[in-house]
């Protein structure tokens, strides 16, 4: 099982029908997990399937056939005797490459949106799934987990996930800079146009419960009032709507401003000055732009909404490089754990501590004893070293008849733990601590990309 | 022993400012964990070191302008400490603790006088009457940083153009309403304490009230902060106006509480010199 290997498809790769296929099979009952036991040549095996990719990732002595294998399973799931041409959208990966994806994949870097964070509760949850099936055992609990670890390290160390990637959301963010709490803030929105539905939608999941809708057919209000338990107030109502309201947004097709800077500063002294927060993302503009500069009243346009999604969209860019180098860095370590992971050199570090320990303690005692001759210590050299020889011997002949197992690489992680021969602390942590943690859902980003 | 305290007690005000600094611009439990640490064990010094001061002297430390900054960073410290448990404004700890050090730096630095006791000191008025006021002064101080940290982050929003600290700082409103909570809860110690001093004043002196540079500047700032209240609750007035004057309302403080101590005379001079 010296190999790790990555089989899978994504946005880039193949097109949407065949994704949703694939990823259709694996939420079925007949999970690509429970066909592990008949797979010769795969030892362990994890999967992940959500709307934007689906991936295998599974050890192996040799890579080939178990790839056949793999693809066998998801070809006979599929049930298309004319699958074959399913071949070109999958792509490989082995050890490092096939490490390097997983954690890019956990950190969001692979990812529709850049940064969006649902991908890693899907691991998580896959992750869950495949202990319960027990279809993952030292090498991939040791990946997984290190792949959240990553994940995490990538989040607090780059900016990549906490910057608005979409107008609506970005909007939201404002208010939340505005408000902090939003659920006890009241939102009239006019006009009932497709994005002023979006944003609505994320205020809601911000906790927003209190909606008016104003709109000049109230055909459309009565709809849009429904689908967000709002009130609608006739179009006329407006002003005075405005003692009350925190968040409006505004998006008619009307090409006269709606509100004047006249209108809101003679309101705010009735509001007791309570901070008014416009959203204006129609063209033309329906609030007038000197409105900003009434105290306690923040406009922002569809212009500076773009602005800032265009900012956060660079700077994601930005910390993305960053990101990369940290996958690749923790790549990097975690193969070379796993090629400690064999049973030589277990013996060989097992050898090299047992010999460090020994030259260190027979430096300390012959320093005590200075009225030793020359031959009295060369007899303490022997007695030390063959003490060490016999107490290693059966040992390292039980990992050697270990060598020819498939479960050999949980003997020789157990015989390191046991002996404490790894060096990095990172290394020495069990394989089963978890740790869960949930981060902010952009909503629409998180929609976008992975159903 | 209390030399060594006060030593131990800035260090650790130090330590905790870089801590804080470091998490304005890096947002991690560890930090900020350990930032608090640091503050918490310096203000256990910092108790310990007045404490025994004042059982040498036999009334509270609080003589002479070095003792007074002092014994002010350390009702600041805590008045942040308790903020920070009951609130959970990590951020303003970043601003606050640097107005600790400054107070702890400047206290080592005027030079300690022993003052004849005058026997007026000795009176529980007097320790009621400074740790009111510290109290109401710290509680300012909170106020102030908050209304820094508005006016940044009110700029951000308004101008549209979003800083390294946009991210870091909470909302306008929660910001706000530490303005508002400080001064709410500060007014009415700095009353008290007023008024503990004017009464004490009257009882020990010819009258209570002596056109001393310290009373005058006192009552200014007591003047704004009552605008302050006044308008917050009459009118409404909140944001970026309420942010300014928290600040102006501390300017006056520190002019009350430093500028009278070092540069002017009066009677407060007979035990603040």
């Amino acid at each position: 099982m010296g190999h790790i290997a990555l089989l899978g498809m994504n946005h880039k790769s193949a097109p949407v029908e065949i994704r949703e296929q694939l990823a259709l099979v694996c939420r079925s009952e007949a999970h690509p997990l429970q066909a592990l036991p008949r797979l010769e040549c795969v030892g362990e095996l994890f999967s992940l399937s959500t709307c934007n990719r689906v991936e295998f990732v599974f050890t192996c002595n040799i890579v080939d056939p178990a790839v056949q294998e793999v693809k066998s399973v998801l070809l006979s799931h599929l049930g298309q005797p004319g699958t074959f041409h399913l071949e070109q959208y999958f792509y490989l990966h082995q050890d490092v490459a096939a490490v390097e994806h997983l954690f890019r994949v956990a950190s969001s870097l692979d990812s529709m949106v850049l940064g969006e964070p649902q991908i890693l509760g899907q691991i998580k949850a896959a992750y869950r799934e495949a202990t319960e099936c027990n279809a993952v055992g030292v090498i991939l609990n040791r990946l997984l987990h290190k792949s959240f670890s990553v994940a995490k390290r990538v989040r607090s160390e780059t900016r990549i996930g906490s910057m608005a990637v979409s107008i609506s959301y970005a909007a939201v963010e404002l208010a939340r800079k505005i408000f902090g709490e939003l659920s006890d803030k009241r939102v009239l929105l006019i006009g009932a146009g497709e994005m002023a539905e979006l944003a609505a939608e994320h205020l809601r999941a911000q906790g927003v419960r209190q909606m008016l809708v104003a709109n000049r057919t109230l055909e459309r209000a009565v709809e849009l009032a429904k689908q967000f338990r709002a009130e609608t107030i006739p179009f006329a109502h407006i002003l005075d709507s405005l003692k009350t309201v925190d968040i409006v947004l505004t998006s008619t097709g009307s090409t006269e401003p709606i509100l004047t800077y006249k209108d809101i500063k003679s309101r705010m002294r009735e509001r007791r000055n309570r901070p008014l927060f416009f959203i204006d993302i129609a063209v033309p503009r329906d609030i007038e732009a000197r409105v900003n500069e009434i105290d306690n009243v923040y406009l922002y346009d569809i212009d500076d909404l773009k602005g800032i999604v265009e900012l956060n969209r660079e700077v994601r860019h930005r910390e993305a490089e960053r990101a990369h180098h940290i996958v690749a860095e923790e790549a990097v370590k975690f193969c070379k754990w796993l090629e400690t992971l064999d049973v030589v050199p277990t013996i060989v570090a097992l050898r090299r501590k047992a010999e460090s320990i020994r030259q260190n303690e027979l430096n300390k005692t012959l320093s005590h004893l200075p009225h030793f001759t020359e031959r009295d210590k060369q007899a303490i050299v022997v007695l030390t070293e063959s003490i060490v020889r016999k107490l290693l011997h059966d040992p390292i002949v039980f990992l050697k008849k270990k060598s020819d197992r498939s479960t050999k690489q949980q003997f020789m992680d157990f015989a390191q733990q046991l002996f404490n021969l790894m060096d990095g602390p990172e290394m020495n942590a069990s394989p089963l601590q978890g740790e869960e943690e949930t981060y902010p859902v952009d909503l629409e980003a998180a929609k976008v990309s992975e159903k | 022993m209390e030399t060594a305290l006060l030593i131990t007690t800035t260090l650790c005000y130090l330590c905790g400012t870089v801590g804080y600094l470091i998490y304005l611009s890096k947002e991690e439990d560890p930090i900020h964990r350990a930032a608090w640490t640091f503050l918490f064990l310096g203000a256990l010094a910092h108790t310990t070191a007045i404490i025994i001061r004042s059982i040498q002297a036999g009334h509270l430390a609080v003589s002479d302008s070095s003792e007074a900054l002092s014994f002010f960073a350390l009702i600041l410290v805590a008045t942040y400490l308790v903020a920070q448990i009951r609130f959970h404004i990590r951020i303003l700890g970043s601003f606050v603790s640097p107005i600790a050090v400054l107070f702890m730096l400047g206290s080592s630095l005027l030079p300690v006088h022993m003052v004849p006791k005058t026997g007026i000191i000795k009176s529980a008025w007097v320790a009621l009457h400074v740790t009111l006021l510290f109290s109401a002064n710290a509680l300012f101080a909170l106020a102030f940083s908050a209304g820094i940290m508005y006016l940044m982050q009110e700029r951000h929003i308004k101008r549209k153009s979003f800083g390294r600290l946009y991210l870091r700082l909470p909302s306008l409103e929660r910001l706000d309403r530490i303005n508002y909570v400080s001064i709410v809860i500060g007014f009415p110690l700095m009353t008290l304490g007023l008024v503990s001093g004017f009464a004490y004043a009257g009882t020990v002196w010819p009258s209570f009230w002596s056109w001393d540079p310290k009373e005058i500047f006192a009552l200014v700032t007591w003047v704004i902060y009552a605008v302050l209240l006044h308008e917050r609750l009459a009118v409404g007035w909140r944001g970026r106006r309420a942010a300014w004057l928290a600040i102006l309302g501390f300017s006056a403080v520190l002019v009350t509480f430093l500028g009278v101590n070092l540069f002017m005379k009066g009677h407060h001079a007979a035990f603040v010199r």
